[in-house]
């Protein structure tokens, strides 16, 4: 059986002054109106405050000073992102290429590929998408369509993705694409690619969510050219790839704090004297934010010891988005205000704008099934 | 894991893989003292291994003791081995002597105070202790209150003190002693020693917890794997498998708020990490044993299978020394008190 080990982390001073820096940083920003906290800092995309994020060193923290990094440890990146995601902050326009497309590209990419994107994400100028689901690719990724056929020099890919988040501002994403036809091992014969999406050959559409925004895309691949440098790692070992860039997807504190900032308007709501019904369940989701957090440092500790906690970060996941979607549930019954359509300027426009977010919560990174069959495979179920 | 605290483990776990069989948990629930069991967890002073060494202790870690704690209540050994361990940490933190033999601590409601006095011979304790934890098998309690004005922790003898003796779900006695100007063997004044003693037996019964969780977990995992129906191991199928992944979730998050707690409490516990812990255990608690028990179907269900030692014990663990809503509405009133910028500075300060 597999242990589930959370080891416990001490965060070292560097990132306990690094905490402040961020912490005073925000604070400018938002007392000089340069962002109002936003409702869902991760999807905000506002990309002069990525450049001040970059200008500061906060993105790329842990990659090497040559490619534009900072050459800091996964505790101090974890502590900025966290306080950049409670502090409602928007980190949409980088949060992909500093979250997972910059490590895969470090790791796996070309020498060019790393001096020509690398320090642009890090300066906060590069932005990127993931290249994953297919109309008939969600869950079940191996089963990809998209095909990437060998050219002189390069590769031509032909095919299409779906829910491409921010697609339509962003300037790469790493598509995952068939290089070989399907064998007996499902996993085999897949290679990650480097696209630009400002090449010709590649069309986005916008794909409207339920509440009417655009954040969704389908991106069209007709014979598009991706050269031989843009090839990530060795041709044919994308599903390997491919799941170490998931499980930088899954652990961290986006994970769990998706609804923080309905929760600090409802403390605000119930008022400094609460009911018994609303401090206990105030009380209750404090308890299990607590917990999360200490299970997910121990995750980033446990990333940057290099170890690669697969499963507990599916756990993670799991317990964080469960909670997530838990409190909007939670306080419609304590405070009693229909919820209503809006950008979230008031309490009901905050709590219907949860709501409508809410199924997401659940299905982006992995869904809540994929996540549970992961973790049972942990527990040598199957 | 250093090695003091690796060997202190393989030591408590040979103790209770040895004495703390089926036969002796039966006769514990009978009323039966495992007086085996509990001579070979003396003889290696597990009961004080936390204490300093000038009051009879081994001088070990906080975090070492409590460890081995869990381990006691993954054995659901019927031994009051938390409430000797915080019995003597409430004594050291008075400054009294620690007695030998097995304590327990009387902890009493806010409304039904026991009143100390002082006498000729010294001071005097009055009143009624409902369900003191194995009151009527220890020789000694330690009791709260206040004299004079000042709060005060005092050590009170329990001969002839048992009026009856109830039990929790899983058959642990829970004893009512009466005290009618009873004499103090010592007492001290100490600061907040009433919720102290609450707030010490929470985090004890949450780190006991924890190590029930475990142990539930592997008999239901153990229980998947060999169960065959429908031709094949239930772990086979998804129902099964995302039940038990749901487990795997609240026995890890279990596990981290008990850690939290035990390493946030070298020297007196912390009041918001322990009240973290002891909801977020006692929500586990509940959880968690209705996935093992629907896994186990009506196996689980007899006295044959020892599923129950654990589950009972979570059933009972998870509302002594306040349940869930107790401290979660201390935690949802200190947190809306303080207002809600207070709580990322305060969530990320521990």
């Amino acid at each position: 059986m597999h242990e589930f080990r959370f080891e416990p982390v001490r965060m070292p001073a560097a990132a306990e002054a690094l905490r402040s820096e961020v912490r005073a940083f925000i604070a400018a920003e938002v007392a000089s109106g340069a962002f109002t906290p936003s409702r869902n800092s991760w999807s905000s995309f506002d990309a002069a405050f990525s450049r001040k994020c970059g200008a500061r060193g906060y993105i790329g923290m842990r990659w090497p000073k040559q490619y534009g990094g900072h050459e800091r440890s996964a505790l101090e990146r974890y502590v900025v992102t966290e306080e950049m995601l409670a502090g409602g902050a928007p980190v949409g326009a980088h949060w992909v290429a500093d979250r997972q497309s910059g490590h895969q590209i470090l790791r796996y990419g070309s020498e060019r590929a790393k001096r020509s994107i690398l320090p642009k994400i890090a300066a906060g100028e590069c932005y990127f998408s993931i290249g994953m689901s297919e109309p008939d690719s969600g869950s079940d990724l191996a089963a990809v369509r998209t095909r990437a056929s060998k050219a002189e020099g390069g590769w031509n890919i032909s095919g299409t993705k779906v829910w491409t988040s921010s697609a339509h501002q962003t300037h790469y994403l790493i598509a995952l694409a068939r290089t070989a036809p399907k064998e007996e091992d499902r996993h085999a014969g897949m290679t990650q690619f480097i696209v630009d999406l400002s090449r010709p050959g590649v069309s986005v559409r916008p794909i409207y969510n339920l509440y009417g925004g655009h954040d969704f895309n389908e991106v069209v691949f007709d014979e598009y050219f991706v050269p031989d440098d843009m090839v990530m790692g060795e041709v044919g070992m994308g599903w390997k790839l491919v799941t170490g860039e998931l499980a930088f997807e899954r652990s961290g504190p986006d994970r769990f704090l998706s609804t923080y900032q309905l929760l600090l308007e409802s403390i605000r709501a119930v008022g400094p004297e609460p009911d018994a019904r609303s401090a206990n369940e105030i009380g209750r989701f404090v308890a299990h934010l607590a917990t999360l957090r200490r299970m997910s440092t121990s995750v980033a500790g446990m990333l940057g010891r290099g170890a690669q906690p697969a499963v507990e970060a599916a756990l993670v996941k799991d317990v964080g988005t469960a909670f997530e979607r838990e409190i909007p549930e939670t306080f419609r019954h304590l405070i009693a205000v229909e919820p209503t359509l809006g950008a979230g300027a008031s309490y009901p426009e905050l709590l219907g704008m949860t709501i409508l977010r809410a199924p997401g919560f659940t299905i982006r990174g992995g869904t809540r099934e994929i996540l549970r069959g992961m973790i049972a495979r942990g527990l040598g179920l199957r | 894991m250093s090695e003091m605290r690796d060997d202190l483990l393989k030591t408590v776990d040979r103790i209770f893989g040895d004495l703390c069989t089926k036969p002796v948990r039966e006769a514990a629930e009978a009323g039966e003292w495992p007086a085996a069991l509990w001579q070979a967890l003396e003889e290696v002073g597990l009961g004080r291994a936390a204490l300093p060494e000038e009051a009879g202790g081994a001088g070990l870690d906080f975090e070492d003791a409590m460890l081995a704690l869990r381990r006691s209540a993954y054995h659901a050994a019927p031994v009051p081995l938390a409430e000797t361990m915080l019995a003597g940490r409430l004594l050291v933190a008075a400054g009294l002597a620690v007695p030998q033999g097995a304590l327990t601590v009387a902890p009493v409601p806010a409304e039904r105070r026991l009143a100390f006095a002082r006498g000729a011979a010294g001071a005097t304790v009055s009143g009624a202790a409902r369900r003191v934890p194995w009151g009527n098998l220890c020789a000694h309690a330690v009791v709260a209150g206040e004299l004079e004005g000042r709060e005060v922790l005092g050590l009170v003898a329990t001969a002839g003190a048992a009026r009856g003796v109830e039990k929790n779900l899983a058959g642990e006695p829970r004893a009512l002693l009466e005290f009618d100007a009873a004499p103090l063997v010592a007492y001290a004044a100490c600061a907040g020693a009433q919720m102290r003693m609450l707030t010490e037996g929470a985090l004890c019964r949450s780190v006991q917890m924890a190590g029930a969780l475990e142990r539930a977990l592997e008999y239901s995992l153990q229980y998947a794997n060999e169960r065959v129906q429908f031709g094949r191991a239930i772990a086979k199928f998804q129902a099964i498998q995302h039940m038990l992944a749901q487990f795997a979730g609240q026995v890890a998050a279990a596990s981290a708020a008990a850690d939290a707690a035990i390493e946030a409490s070298p020297l007196a516990p912390d009041e918001f990490a322990v009240a973290v812990a002891k909801a977020r255990t006692g929500e586990a608690a509940g959880k968690g044993s209705e996935i093992a028990h629907q896994v186990h179907g009506a196996m689980g269900y007899t006295r044959e299978h020892n599923l129950h030692y654990s589950t009972r014990r979570l059933w009972s663990w998870r509302d002594e020394f306040g349940n869930e809503t107790y401290w979660q509405t201390r935690l949802g009133r200190m947190i809306a008190a303080r207002g809600a910028d207070a709580l990322w500075p305060l969530l990320t300060a521990i």
